[in-house]
């Protein structure tokens, strides 16, 4: 019913993001720096999203931020589920000191303000989008390794993995062969939900000038510059924040739309 | 129950010292030297050498490990590289200007979150939690910086309520917003998995009336898991904080920690971190406890 009707929003949305970001050099009536006017211009016939304070389109800057936004989503939130699902995956099956070990790394991660973490890390490194890529995966796969872990606890006992050890499989072939397929569904909601926030936290690294540095754009760095131009220009600060608003909501809504159909549990 | 608190208190020590090596390592070993934006690149090598000896950044990085780890032993973090005040003055300057921010957010988002997640799941589907529903999840789509920025837009630009900058209730209202979103679906969810079981079925088939049904035994057990996330929600709380005072210009912690970023301020970095990783892990601590004390199901320390 509505539940699905939000799924199908979702995903239309987000199908539409990944053409136009794709066919970004098609579509985009500008280059992405270059300049075209001499100041700000509000939204119009000739520039859709007006021009920011360099001069430049709006709407071809957006449509090259897409790539550059939903790309960051995409690599962080692959890194994080690949950490988390081999830590998530040893720590269950292995238990014991295995298990002690990770587990108290995860709390030693989860313990770090990470903004702050990952603003400092940026900090130190030269800022740039694949940096930005790898530091968000590497401080985000904690809630991954504990789910991962929770559900090879549950289905480490089930009779078909003591069938499997009966018959001989080696624990690589029952780690990966038998018990991560059935784990499936939770971690692919999990991907949804942090792509989702992979987003949101290039979006803030890059605004304040640590994540993907101009002149490439993200939507997250077309909004660095908004603030200073508030009241001359809102539709500097509005229009990004709006793609970013947008593409989240539509992750949120596909992510609780699985979740609901694979009757996950959280 | 003392002694699992006071066996979850030690536990906090590796975890603690577990952090500051991660940190503290990632900080020096990366490239590029905290005195090259200090100094002026003109000076003699000799003058550059005695700061650098100074700050002690010419020993090896595990000896100012371990001499940083002694000195925060005894709460001394250092002094900054900018304002050369001990870190532990820097923050405890700007903890309490922080604090005005923090503590009546938390308070706001709790005394909205909880009955406005109970009706919502209460009247579930209803127009009121249709409502809700998309209020919360456009507040959880939305970056927080942005949110101040529209709030900014929309009360000091357009309406000339409040000033830009400087003023507490913008901040205030930007962070309570941006906690509340989450906060109000989980209790949501938490109130629907209560009433949904068999001891709701059963109070009232015994004809209890509803509002002893909703507020003596769904809401009880519906504010359990709400305990964990506020304990979990004060890092986001925190972590919203750097940004949101970074924007509207509060001279909190948070705005002191983006600046010592910028400006490579290592030991005003190290003490942040610390001090907030010491309240997130009391926090969640704090949150465990919290469990026992709602529901007496729970003791902990008893096998």
């Amino acid at each position: 019913m509505g539940k699905n009707k939000l799924v199908i929003f979702g995903l239309t949305v987000l199908a539409i993001f990944v053409l136009l970001a794709a066919a970004a050099p098609l579509l985009a009536p500008y280059g992405p720096d270059e300049i075209v006017a001499s100041q700000t211009l509000p939204p119009s016939f000739s520039h859709f999203f007006g021009t920011d304070d360099l001069g430049r389109d709006l709407f071809s800057r957006a449509l090259f931020g897409a790539r550059v936004s939903l790309s960051v989503g995409l690599v962080a939130v692959l890194i994080s589920i690949v950490i988390g699902t081999l830590f998530g995956s040893l720590a269950g099956y292995y238990g014991g000191f295995f298990d002690s070990v990770i587990m108290r790394f995860v709390d030693v991660m989860l313990a770090f303000p990470s903004i702050f973490l990952i603003l400092a890390i940026q900090a130190m490194l030269t800022p740039n989008i694949y940096n930005v890529m790898v530091v968000i995966g590497l401080t985000s796969w904690m809630g991954v390794a504990r789910l991962v872990r929770g559900e090879f606890l549950r289905i480490r006992e089930l009779q078909y993995v003591e069938a499997a050890r009966a018959i001989g499989c080696s624990d690589r072939r029952i780690i990966f062969r038998h018990i991560l397929p059935n784990a499936q569904a939770p971690i692919i909601v999990a991907g949804t939900l942090g792509m989702a926030g992979a987003i949101l936290t290039e979006s803030a690294l890059s605004f304040l000038g640590l994540g993907v540095q101009p002149p490439m754009a993200s939507w997250g760095n077309m909004l660095m510059d908004s603030q200073a131009y508030m009241f001359d220009a809102p539709w500097l600060a509005i229009i990004p924040g709006l793609l970013i608003l947008v593409t989240v909501l539509s992750l949120y809504f596909v992510g609780e739309g699985i979740r609901e159909k694979l009757d996950v549990r959280q | 129950m003392r002694k699992y608190f006071i066996k979850r208190l030690l536990q906090l020590i590796p975890l603690l010292i577990g952090i500051s090596l991660i940190s503290f390592f990632v900080m020096h070993l990366a490239p590029g030297d905290p005195t090259a934006l200090f100094i002026d690149p003109n000076v003699r090598p000799e003058e550059l050498a005695r700061v650098r000896a100074n700050w002690g950044l010419d020993q090896p990085v595990y000896i100012q490990y371990f001499l940083w780890l002694k000195n925060a032993c005894l709460l001394d973090f250092g002094q900054s590289y900018t304002t050369g005040q001990p870190v532990i003055y820097e923050i405890a300057q700007r903890l309490p200007v922080t604090l005005l921010l923090m503590v009546p957010a938390f308070l706001i988002t709790l005394l909205i979150t909880i009955p406005v997640g109970v009706i919502s799941a209460v009247r579930k589907g209803s127009w009121f939690d249709n409502t809700v529903t998309f209020l919360s999840f456009t507040g959880m789509a939305m970056p927080t910086f942005w949110l101040g920025l529209m709030l900014m837009l929309l009360f000091s630009v357009k309406l000339h309520w409040f000033p830009a900058v400087g003023n507490l209730i913008l901040p205030l209202l930007t962070m309570t917003l941006g906690n509340l979103a989450g906060l109000t679906r989980y209790q949501r969810s938490a109130m629907l998995e209560v009433l949904g079981q068999d001891f709701i079925r059963a109070a009232r088939a015994k004809g209890l009336p509803e509002r002893v049904v909703i507020f003596k035994h769904a809401l009880r057990n519906a504010l359990i898991p709400i305990v964990t996330i506020l304990g979990l929600s004060l890092p986001d709380l925190f972590g919203g904080a750097f940004i949101i005072e970074t924007i509207f210009a509060w001279p909190g912690m948070g705005r002191l920690g983006v600046q010592s970023i910028f400006q490579r301020d290592y030991p005003v970095i190290m003490g942040i971190v610390m001090f907030s990783a010491l309240l997130i892990v009391i926090a969640n601590l704090l949150a465990d406890l919290g469990y026992s004390l709602v529901d007496p199901r729970i003791r902990y320390g008893k096998e």
